[in-house]
């Protein structure tokens, strides 16, 4: 009877073991989520509260912004450039070199240009700011502000969101412009197209929609990328090693959001124009 | 030594105290707090009473919920159970931005300081002063120089955190933290890593604010030698609640065996020479009633 009744736990133990692990997964999964939603209201709500860190602002938009220049430059680059030679390459039976201008505007617009912008800018800022929110909290900086009764996410969240929520955007309008001229580069360079052609098969190829579409997605990615990074920074925990964890994480939950939000965001972006 | 400055301060401090709690104006009250963090229980029923303008010591162990209850008086922390009562006001309830009141009748010494890194001294003890108060140009330079006198750290203004030394960061804190002029002054293991010298002095540094500020002070230590040198109550935290409550003099005297059991491990530490304390010089002993003068006959 004994060996039996425990037999019958160590089976119910193993289906049990596997369904508590998901529980848990599903429960940490929920309450990220739900952390992540009240922070961000709680952004949008101190956004509009008065006194506004201006000068907090300002050093963000730099931080975020300008600081952010050459790594998003080269990108785009380089992206224009090899864009343009693959088109080439692969579309080389079909007289491929015509189009050249459309695919490199049109991907470069619509898609490379926001998510490679998202992904470089969010690993770049987006570990900056956990790595510094998420120190501050486990050297008890993040309780003092509170402790002086000042609000960690009027002081430290809001600027960083807004300015990213800001940066973004136009990092990938220069990024487009970037790359198409990176584009540019190689069609009249390796290519034999004239510039001219190349710029006026850009221009005739780009709509306003595809535009909309493009640096539309931008925003709600800063906005994503620079919450998730001060939400890990905030919930930091055990010293130097958990401020190491925290980053990392901030980039691999950063990456993959933008590329699950692209999606559903283009489709948002496709239902709209039609 | 009994004549001391520090001693008189001391005695002038005590007095006042103990007139405050002849009236029984409390200013913090727990009652029967509860906190939990996943399966470990830190308090499990904590109630005590801090009267207005008395030095209250929290002593007890390392990991017995000291530093908890400290941050239950701010709102950093919420209790699964029990009430926290500030000035006669329930906070348990609070909003954070309702907390922002309370929160600004007290300052509160963080165990490493906890100064902005990104700011120097001077603009560490201006924050206060610029996030709730109208005091610009001069006049905010002629107070935050005020607090830094008042600390003993004149002319380090400019300095980064990263530049000062653990007793400097810690003067900085508690710099920071009266500059607003608060009600209360909460100290989160204010000697825990200094060396015995600086110890001292921030021990005198916390009467000094006491007689002169007048304000009521909470005071977190396992440090036997601090909480006998700047205590008029101490209030023994074990395994989640308050095992005993009473005077200095009490404390000593007491045959809570739990209390007597732990300054008497407390004492044999003390007590245990070191190089520093070896080559301490004699101007700069304890200028404490506590254990220094008395712990082996009264407190083994």
């Amino acid at each position: 009877m004994t060996a039996e009744s425990s037999t019958t736990n160590q089976a119910e133990e193993l289906i049990l073991a596997p369904a508590r692990s998901i529980r848990d997964s599903v429960l940490d999964f929920l309450l990220y989520v739900g952390g992540l939603a009240d922070l961000g209201m709680q952004t949008i709500r101190q956004t509009f509260r008065r006194p506004f860190e201006t000068r907090i602002f300002l050093n963000q938009l730099d931080q975020i912004g300008v600081k952010s220049l050459s790594i998003a430059g080269i990108t785009a680059l380089f992206i224009g450039m090899v864009l343009a030679l693959q088109t080439a390459y692969a579309l080389a039976n079909f007289g491929g070199k015509l189009f050249i201008g459309k695919v490199v505007s049109l991907s470069l617009v619509r898609e490379l240009a926001p998510v490679l912008m998202a992904l470089m800018v969010g690993g770049r800022v987006g570990a900056g700011m956990t790595a510094e929110i998420g120190t501050m909290k486990v050297t008890e900086q993040i309780d003092a502000l509170r402790a002086l009764a000042s609000s960690p996410v009027r002081k430290l969240v809001v600027p960083k969101v807004l300015a990213t929520t800001l940066m973004l955007p136009l990092l990938t309008i220069i990024a487009c412009g970037l790359g198409i001229l990176g584009g540019l580069i190689v069609a009249v360079g390796n290519l034999q197209l004239s510039a001219n052609f190349y710029m006026r098969s850009v221009i005739t190829s780009v709509k306003y929609n595809d535009l909309a579409s493009g640096i539309g997605k931008t925003f709600f990615f800063g906005f994503t990328i620079a919450l998730i990074a001060c939400y890990n920074g905030l919930r930091t925990t055990g010293g130097a090693d958990g401020v190491g964890r925290a980053t990392t994480a901030t980039v691999v939950t950063a990456s993959i959001s933008v590329l699950i939000m692209d999606f559903f965001l283009t489709k948002l972006f496709l239902l709209i124009s039609l | 030594m009994t004549d001391s400055p520090t001693e008189d301060r001391r005695s002038v401090s005590r007095d006042s105290a103990d007139r405050r709690r002849q009236t029984r104006d409390v200013f913090i009250e727990f009652q029967d707090l509860h906190k939990s963090y996943g399966p470990k229980t830190v308090l499990r029923g904590a109630s005590l009473k801090i009267f207005r303008g008395e030095v209250m010591v929290i002593l007890g162990g390392s990991g017995t919920g000291k530093s908890v209850t400290l941050r239950h008086m701010l709102g950093l922390e919420r209790p699964d159970s029990g009430r926290v009562l500030i000035d006669g006001e329930d906070i348990t309830d609070f909003t954070e931005e309702e907390l922002y009141v309370p929160r600004k009748k007290f300052g509160m010494l963080f165990q490493s300081g906890g100064l902005f890194d990104s700011m120097n001294v001077f603009e560490n003890i201006a924050f206060p002063l610029r996030e709730h108060t109208a005091v610009t140009g001069d006049e905010l330079e002629n107070v935050v120089r005020e607090k830094l006198e008042l600390v003993s750290l004149p002319g380090t203004g400019e300095l980064m955190p990263v530049d000062l030394s653990g007793g400097m960061r810690k003067r900085v804190g508690l710099a920071r933290s009266i500059v607003l002029n608060p009600q209360a002054i909460l100290y989160d293991e204010p000697t825990t890593g200094l060396d015995p010298v600086t110890s001292q002095k921030i021990n005198e540094l916390i009467i000094s604010l006491q007689s002169q500020l007048s304000v009521t002070s909470v005071v977190v230590t396992h440090d036997i030698q601090s909480a006998f040198s700047v205590g008029d109550r101490i209030a023994f935290l074990n395994k989640g609640i308050f095992e005993w409550v009473g005077s200095t003099a009490e404390a000593r005297d007491s045959d809570h065996p739990l209390l007597r059991e732990f300054l008497r491990a407390s004492a044999v530490v003390a007590a245990q020479p070191t190089d520093s304390s070896a080559e301490r010089p004699e101007d700069s002993a304890p200028a404490s009633p506590g254990v220094s003068r008395d712990s082996g006959s009264q407190i083994g």
